[in-house]
């Protein structure tokens, strides 16, 4: 694995490492981890760093929704065109162009069940290309982006083994 | 009770009273553990699961599932060893068993058993329970604790019988070149020795291939190679090793093996199945992740004054504590709730080290090495 690449993936794992730290496990210096860093962000392939947030534990109430959306293109108009006018809405947390029965895939998140709702109906549903929406609330997760959520924390091996 | 004179002529484990004392304290960090941190392969437990469901509860054969000695074959050939399964291959109830086995098979009462140190505590007393006598060979940092002939000569390895190996080491996490086991074979093929070679780390080698002794020239037919899925597979509970010979020494092993274990358990052989058959990405994830805290951990020790050898297998780093290993552990212990295992524990050239298990998540591996550090700095004067 290139340098570029065991960085990614050790990012991947955890974002909070500090440059020291970093550069211990890699086993270079932490002024070429800065550098790596520095390119890879420029290059854009970091585009941000984020907690996985487990919202349960904090007793936040906060609903999201997985929304299927399927859109009708014209010779004007293309999926990035319509894609880029989604994006924009903060309440759109994910946005992606899948292949099968639908067209975007579309997580959306909100304080209650009617935000969201209100949300998918006068936002995003009035948009000219959109032809039909179907909304799934996630009514819990166990698994995101890698990470299980509850406790599964405990070590039960012995303090000493040979 | 009587109890036999060779079972009390083992001493308690060396550790036996950090156990004591971590068993009194909360919040304690363990760096003493030898097995992953890791949960085996999901592949591989869903296979064991599936096994009870289809009531697979039976025996198997002695030697194992055909099944699955013809994978271990197949798996073995990474290291470019080439064994039969119906013949030379024995599958056992851990690395540990096929340890037992190839010695109560192999010596007889009065026999020398040349050992290594440090090495895994586990040898001395098997020997000891066989009848054979343990002859200590000591390694040193010095030789990046490879075993060398000037070392076994030095020590009467020459009048030996047999040579217990472990590299990649348990303690040390030391490796052998191919041209430093080509030295040790020599003076195993010039003096006679049989070669118990105990390889369950050879999946976790962090700068290069691992290299068997018994694929050396004049090696196969004198060494008996000792490997399971405890480590790399991260399968400890399920208790599944495998022992590679020669047939008739592997005809000997099961002939010790049928009447005490019968067969190993069939659960945990249909796992291994899976873990051999598709979990090497699930294996090769766990290795990086190994790799990153070897890096980490050792760069620390070294960072706060404690030299540290560079250990290149195992999940074990090595550092010099710079004065008495013992009371450096139980003070670290008793003072900062970090447990860790003092080198001596291993046997001679153990002294002065602590063996340090980066098997912990690299979370509570940072804070146990700010402890540590802060213990150092506070607490000990590094000689």
């Amino acid at each position: 694995m290139d340098e570029k690449r065991e960085l990614l993936d050790l990012l991947r794992h955890s974002a909070r490492e500090s440059t020291a730290d970093i550069a211990r496990q890699l086993g270079i210096e932490e002024a070429r981890v800065e550098a790596l860093v520095a390119e890879l962000e420029d290059e854009g392939a970091i585009r941000g760093y984020q907690a996985i947030v487990d919202w349960d534990a904090v007793d936040e109430e906060r609903v999201t929704a997985m929304v299927e959306l399927n859109v009708e293109l014209d010779r004007e108009t293309k999926y990035t065109d319509i894609s880029a006018r989604i994006a924009k809405f903060p309440e759109v947390s994910d946005l992606k162009l899948v292949s099968g029965d639908y067209d975007f895939a579309v997580e959306v998140s909100g304080d209650s069940m009617h935000d969201v709702s209100m949300f998918v109906s006068e936002r995003i549903a009035p948009i000219p290309e959109v032809t039909q929406t179907v909304t799934h609330f996630v009514m819990d997760t166990y698994k995101e982006r890698g990470i299980e959520f509850g406790d599964h924390t405990d070590d039960d091996r012995l303090t000493y083994s040979p | 009770m009587k109890r036999a004179e060779r079972v009390q002529a083992i001493p308690p484990s060396g550790i036996r009273r950090f156990f004591e004392i971590a068993e009194e304290m909360d919040d304690v960090i363990s760096l003493g553990v030898g097995e992953p941190d890791f949960t085996a392969p999901w592949a591989a437990r869903t296979a064991a699961i599936d096994s009870l469901e289809r009531g697979r509860t039976s025996y198997t054969a002695n030697r194992g599932m055909r099944e699955l000695r013809e994978e271990i074959s197949t798996y073995v050939r990474r290291w470019d060893l080439d064994y039969d399964p119906d013949e030379e291959v024995l599958v056992t109830t851990g690395a540990s068993e096929a340890v037992d086995l190839a010695v109560r098979s192999i010596v007889d009462p009065g026999d020398v058993v040349a050992v290594p140190q440090p090495s895994y505590i586990s040898y001395v007393p098997t020997v000891t329970f066989a009848g054979g006598e343990a002859l200590g060979v000591p390694t040193s940092q010095a030789d990046d604790f490879a075993l060398t002939p000037e070392a076994l000569r030095e020590a009467g390895a020459a009048d030996a019988d047999v040579l217990m190996l472990c590299y990649p080491n348990n303690p040390t996490g030391a490796v052998m070149t191919r041209e430093e086991l080509a030295e040790v074979a020599a003076f195993c093929r010039e003096h006679d020795l049989i070669v118990l070679s105990d390889e369950i780390y050879a999946g976790l080698r962090y700068d290069g291939e691992h290299t068997s002794i018994a694929t050396l020239p004049g090696m196969r037919e004198r060494t008996v190679v000792f490997n399971g899925f405890s480590k790399t597979h991260a399968m400890t509970g399920l208790r599944l090793g495998f022992a590679l010979a020669p047939a008739d020494a592997v005809t000997a092993m099961n002939r010790v093996h049928q009447y005490t274990m019968l067969s190993s358990p069939t659960t945990a052989q249909h796992a291994a199945i899976e873990a051999l058959r598709s979990c090497d990405d699930a294996v090769e994830e766990m290795r990086t992740q190994f790799d990153r805290r070897r890096r980490f951990v050792i760069s620390r020790f070294n960072e706060m004054g404690l030299d540290c050898f560079e250990a290149k297998g195992a999940f074990y780093a090595f550092p010099r504590c710079g004065g008495d290993d013992e009371r450096f552990a139980e003070e670290l212990l008793r003072e900062r709730n970090v447990a860790l295992v003092p080198g001596s524990v291993f046997g001679s050239g153990g002294d002065g080290h602590l063996r340090v298990s980066y098997a912990t998540g690299m979370a509570e591996l940072k804070t146990a090495m700010d402890r540590i550090e802060a213990f150092v700095a506070d607490q000990w004067s590094v000689a």
